[in-house]
């Protein structure tokens, strides 16, 4: 019965969705108040019932329902609880479901942060959010559903893919949807101003603490999943220009020029329609994101089956939304005029420059991540794009941007008198460059020239960041959360230039043949090989290597990589062991047994690859302590309109 | 300048900006891609000689080899009507298994074999590169064809 009352409530959230868009958007634009009183009502019952539907395929799961089509293709007896509830969104159909709950979720934080806004505005924003969430419930409904039966009931279930049972990864899908659904809300934010054919820096300061804590979603969302591609994947590194991390990436650098490019906005009532650009731009890409990646467009490890109504449905589906959204800016943004003017030193041309470099850098990763669809599409010798294409041609607008960054931030709004800070700019510099110098000779003996650019990039970044800060807290003065936040995000991203920088500079790795009693030599690390176990785990068995690893004949512990075989799919996977030692991580998978009593080992030994995750985690603090700051915090609206909103509300509940 | 000047100039070297970098990245794009053969496509001479390609098909059954002890393994990649030898040093990935679809990157040798440095066996059971799916049932039709015409 339960998976039938998950159907019933999808299909009531559709209805009330689709209300929840009629009343929003017309009832502004008809100036009909009763209509907008149903609007809140609409997105809260809309929440319950997606909540609803949601409960019924998690109580599926747990009580293993193999009736359920979806239960038993993503399940099975001898699944752990928490892999039970988690393979939820382990396949298509619960994936979609997922996203409509956080969006569900997303809208009623929104109708309650709204409530201070004007009345029509946030109509028109929560109407917006209707049609979005409409969309993907027609979408999940018509050709995704997870309340399908299967009859006769399955005896038992083909349970999750193995690489999905995972904590990590458990957690990963739920917060990059929240980052793409976040920005869904600045989208409704962009779409309600233009059809209101008004934007102010009011509306840029509604709109910043949405954006900024979708951004740091994002941030956190994109760290996991690369972070569980390193040690669970095996792939080695913290990022390989797959196209399933580009379809994350893609929103995040239009998200990040969008967060910039709002901060002018809010300050100086400048860059108007190229915000909405950008917010428009940044939803698009999460939508394109979400739908490539599960809909078995992209070649990935993602991707699931393809099939011809889906991708003709999210065609249909994204030509009507960035068609529509982009229509309505051709149509509204002329409207939206910025008046004032700026320096060319002044802090916005640095913005500026930010928003243009980063844009140019989503453009590059688009095209590699399109160029292969497009060639098939256009019946062309099948090709891939891979990292000799994006490493190179990734860093021509970066290094600029990083380079802007230290510089910019002492800039000032309007005037560019940036003279008066060259000496504190240039001395951080200095201090950058020479411990660069000191690193890369003193630590690794051997300095190439990307090297010390990004050991020099780094430093001079998290000083320059500091600097003004650091002064204020000298003399006493109080930081506001958005200044602290900002600053918090830039000593992240120096963090982050660093570790890429030691990583792909001072990487060793090495696939070796080893027999019991062996030793191999990576960067300065003895391992030596003590053979292979037999192991059983819940749902899977496999061996377990040992492997002593010692520095200077100093030991420093055991790893166990384990090779599983999870029985119900068959399937095979490396668990690989890992160590970290003064910053350097050191990992260690299994390959295969080569007969004679060896076994093939890969070692890879990365400095400071944590630190690229850490310093994302750090960039992600940044955001959400300034999108909590009090200033965006609006004051409650005047007696007189709140009594005439709940006389209206009261009217049209009567 | 008057402030239309400068508007103007902004705009033209924001443009400028946009066209170098849009020319650079085709450029890049142009210079690094790998391009996909099946073992016919090889056989035929159709496959570089100086660049790395991908190489795709099936892992043929029983043709899996290795040096006992050694990293160095063997093994000859199918699409049912040509067939081409592959070497690799390395670890191989979770998935690698004889009938099972493969892609490797590499370049062919001086002797005909084909010298691969990385081997992609993707993360699902049911998973086949959709490139080899495609090469596998464009030979299947191919040899329908041709018994049709032998008939």
């Amino acid at each position: 019965m339960l998976p039938e009352l998950g159907h019933f409530a999808l299909i009531l959230a559709l209805l009330l969705a689709g209300l929840q868009a009629f009343f929003g958007i017309a009832g502004a634009h008809l100036r009909r108040d009763r209509w907008l009183a149903a609007v809140a009502p609409a997105v809260a019952g809309q929440f319950v019932m997606v909540a609803t539907a949601i409960a019924c395929l998690v109580t599926a799961f747990v009580s293993h329902d193999f009736s359920v089509r979806y239960v038993a293709e993503n399940s099975n007896s001898a699944l752990p609880l928490f892999y039970r509830v988690t393979a939820l969104w382990g396949a298509h159909e619960g994936s979609l479901l997922l996203w409509i709950f956080l969006l569900a979720a997303w809208t009623l934080a929104v109708a309650f942060g709204a409530a201070r806004l004007p009345a029509r505005f946030s109509a028109r924003v929560l109407g917006v959010l209707g049609v979005v969430s409409f969309g993907f419930l027609l979408f999940t409904l018509a050709t995704s559903n997870p309340f399908l039966r299967l009859i006769p009931a399955a005896p038992d279930g083909r349970d999750l893919n193995p690489i999905l049972q995972d904590p990590a990864l458990a957690i990963h899908p739920p917060i990059l949807y929240t980052g793409y659904v976040g920005f869904a809300v600045a989208f409704a934010f962009a779409c309600a101003a233009m059809l209101e054919g008004r934007l102010d820096q009011a509306w840029a300061r509604w709109t910043r603490p949405w954006t900024t804590s979708a951004w740091a979603f994002l941030t956190v969302g994109i760290a996991l999943g690369s972070w569980w591609a390193y040690y669970e994947l095996g792939w080695g590194g913290f990022w390989f220009w797959d196209p399933v991390e580009n379809a994350s990436f893609m929103p995040w650098l239009v998200g990040t020029a969008l967060v910039h490019s709002l901060a002018v906005t809010d300050k100086r009532g400048l860059f108007k329609s190229w915000t909405l650009l950008l917010a428009i731009l940044a939803f698009s890409l999460s939508l394109l994101g979400t739908f490539l990646v599960r809909s078995g467009v992209l070649v990935s490890v993602h991707s699931f089956a393809a099939d011809p109504t889906r991708g003709i449905f999210i065609l249909a589906f994204l030509i009507i939304m960035i068609g529509g959204s982009l229509t309505l800016y051709a149509w509204r943004a002329p409207l939206l005029r910025s008046s004032a003017g700026f320096e060319l030193g002044a802090r916005e041309s640095f913005l500026l420059f930010n928003n243009i470099l980063l844009v140019i850098a989503a453009a590059i990763v688009f095209g590699g991540t399109m160029a292969p669809l497009i060639a098939d599409a256009l019946g062309l010798p099948t090709l891939s794009v891979g990292l000799p294409y994006f490493n190179p041609t990734f860093l021509m607008p970066i290094l600029p941007l990083l380079a802007l960054l230290p510089v910019g931030l002492h800039a000032n709004w309007k005037k560019g008198r940036l003279a008066e800070k060259q000496r504190a700019i240039l001395a951080t510099l200095a201090v950058a460059f020479v411990l660069a110098l000191a690193v890369s000779f003193g630590v690794f003996a051997q300095g190439r020239i990307l090297t010390l650019v990004g050991l020099t990039l780094g430093p001079w970044i998290i000083l320059s960041s500091l600097l003004d800060p650091v002064d204020r807290w000298r003399r006493k003065l109080s930081l506001s959360r958005s200044v602290l936040g900002m600053t918090i995000a830039h000593v992240g991203v120096g963090l982050f230039v660093i570790g890429i920088t030691v990583v792909q500079s001072f990487t060793q790795e090495h696939d070796v043949a080893l027999a019991r009693g062996e030793t191999a030599a990576v960067g300065g690390y003895e391992f030596r090989f003590e053979g292979v176990r037999s192991m059983e785990g819940p749902n899977y068995d496999g061996v377990r290597g040992s492997v002593v690893v010692t520095r200077r004949a100093a030991p420093l512990g055991t790893l166990y990589p384990e090779k599983r075989r999870y029985w119900v799919q068959g399937t095979v996977t490396t668990e690989a062991a890992i160590q970290m030692n003064r910053g350097t991580n050191l990992l260690i998978a299994l390959g295969d047994d080569l007969g004679a009593g060896r076994w093939s080992v890969r070692i890879q030994v990365r400095p400071l690859i944590s630190l690229v995750w850490l310093a994302a985690l750090i960039m992600a603090i940044g955001g959400a302590l300034a999108g909590s700051d009090r200033r965006y915090h609006l004051p409650a609206r005047s007696a007189a309109e709140a009594v005439a909103d709940t006389a209206a509300a009261k009217e049209g509940a009567g | 300048m008057t402030p239309r000047r400068r508007r103007l100039t902004l705009v033209l070297g924001v443009l400028a900006g946009v066209a170098i970098a849009g020319g650079l990245t085709l450029r890049a794009l142009r210079a690094n891609v790998m391009f996909f053969f099946d073992p016919s496509q090889v056989v035929a001479g159709e496959a570089p000689h100086d660049q790395r390609f991908r190489l795709g098909g099936m892992v043929e059954k029983g043709s899996v080899r290795r040096a006992p002890g050694s990293l160095e393994v063997n093994f000859v990649v199918t699409d049912f009507r040509h067939e081409l030898p592959v070497r690799y040093t390395g670890v191989l990935p979770d998935l690698f298994r004889e009938g099972q679809g493969v892609v490797a990157h590499g370049r062919i040798g001086t002797n005909g074999v084909f010298v691969a440095d990385e081997v992609l066996a993707k993360h699902d059971e049911k998973y086949m590169p959709p490139e080899v799916a495609r090469a596998l049932k464009k030979e299947a039709a191919t040899a329908a064809g041709s018994a049709r015409t032998g008939s």
